[in-house]
């Protein structure tokens, strides 16, 4: 496998959705090619990082506020 | 009238299927709860699209009193979930192109940026590298590195990394191919590693989280 062949199915390799059959061939380029392991383990975790950390915060407060809006309109609608 | 799984033991396949049946039937607490689940996910996409707070709010609010409205349309051959992302990617979208007369927006238009699709930056990462910073400054650094997105890699990596949602079901709320949902995926991946990098690389003694965090500020850009 080259590392083109390897960037191809990263997706694929983090989504852990690779063939079996496929899955030594990475294995083996991953124990000669230390770039492609960087480049996975650091996609994995910026992957991580998003899913982990709330970057988009909705107060308390606010939260409340909406849902009372919401709520209040679609009681008018019945 | 279909037949109402037990409220107990959730349908795993189509979880909300009770309380959607219970809001047909005319019970609105039902829907209470259904805001309640999912209006951070909403509010979160909103603002992944909009990059703005107000419309964000607003389409949170016109996207859940829309799905009630039109919940009789809801065929329940997909999950309520995904059904109400359709419907606030769409206000969204509209919310957009209020702000910007004049301007296609689109989540379909051609991605022809080359940027991300080889990684250059081959250095590794600091070993849990977020711990360098404080909340406050991880949040504003992976808030501007998204931000900075293509808008259509921006809202495939919001759906299907942030939020969870299967390939399948990313293409179907955005109306797109999931060939294309894939390529968005890993462009939108290796473009945000590519810009993460720069704060998350090992520091030498020299460096300092500070050092990162001002040449972000200054305007620089990865």
């Amino acid at each position: 496998m080259t590392c083109t062949e390897f960037l191809k199915i990263l997706d694929d390799v983090i989504d852990q959705s690779t063939a079996a059959e496929t899955r030594a061939e990475i294995e083996t380029h991953l124990r000669k090619c230390g770039h492609c392991e960087v480049v996975l383990n650091t996609t994995r975790k910026t992957i991580e990082i998003y899913r982990c950390h709330e970057i988009y915060e909705l107060p308390v407060e606010v939260s409340e506020r909406l849902h009372s809006v919401i709520m209040e309109r679609c009681r008018k609608v019945r | 009238m279909s037949t109402i799984q037990s409220i107990a033991g959730e349908n795993q396949q189509y979880p909300d299927v009770a309380l959607v049946e219970r809001v047909r039937g005319g019970d609105i607490s039902a829907y209470d709860k259904l805001v309640r689940k999912y209006e951070r996910q909403i509010f979160r996409i909103a603002q992944h699209i909009t990059q703005n707070r107000e419309d964000a709010e607003d389409v949170m609010q016109d996207a859940f009193l829309k799905a009630y409205e039109k919940l009789d349309q809801f065929q329940g051959n997909s999950k309520f979930y995904t059904w109400l992302v359709r419907i606030a990617v769409n206000e969204s979208l509209m919310r957009l192109r209020k702000r910007r007369p004049g301007r296609m927006v689109s989540i379909d238009e051609e991605m022809e940026t080359e940027e991300g699709a080889v990684p250059r930056d081959l250095a590794d990462w600091a070993p849990n590298p977020e711990q360098n910073y404080n909340q406050a400054e991880l949040a504003e650094i992976l808030r501007k590195t998204i931000q900075g997105l293509p808008h259509g890699f921006r809202v495939v990596f919001a759906l299907r990394d942030v939020e969870g949602l299967s390939t399948e079901e990313t293409a179907e709320t955005l109306g797109l191919s999931i060939p294309a949902v894939k390529s968005r995926l890993l462009r939108a991946r290796l473009q945000l590693r590519e810009r993460l990098a720069r704060y998350f690389h090992r520091k030498t003694p020299a460096d300092s989280p500070a050092r990162a965090s001002s040449q972000e500020t200054g305007g620089k850009r990865g």
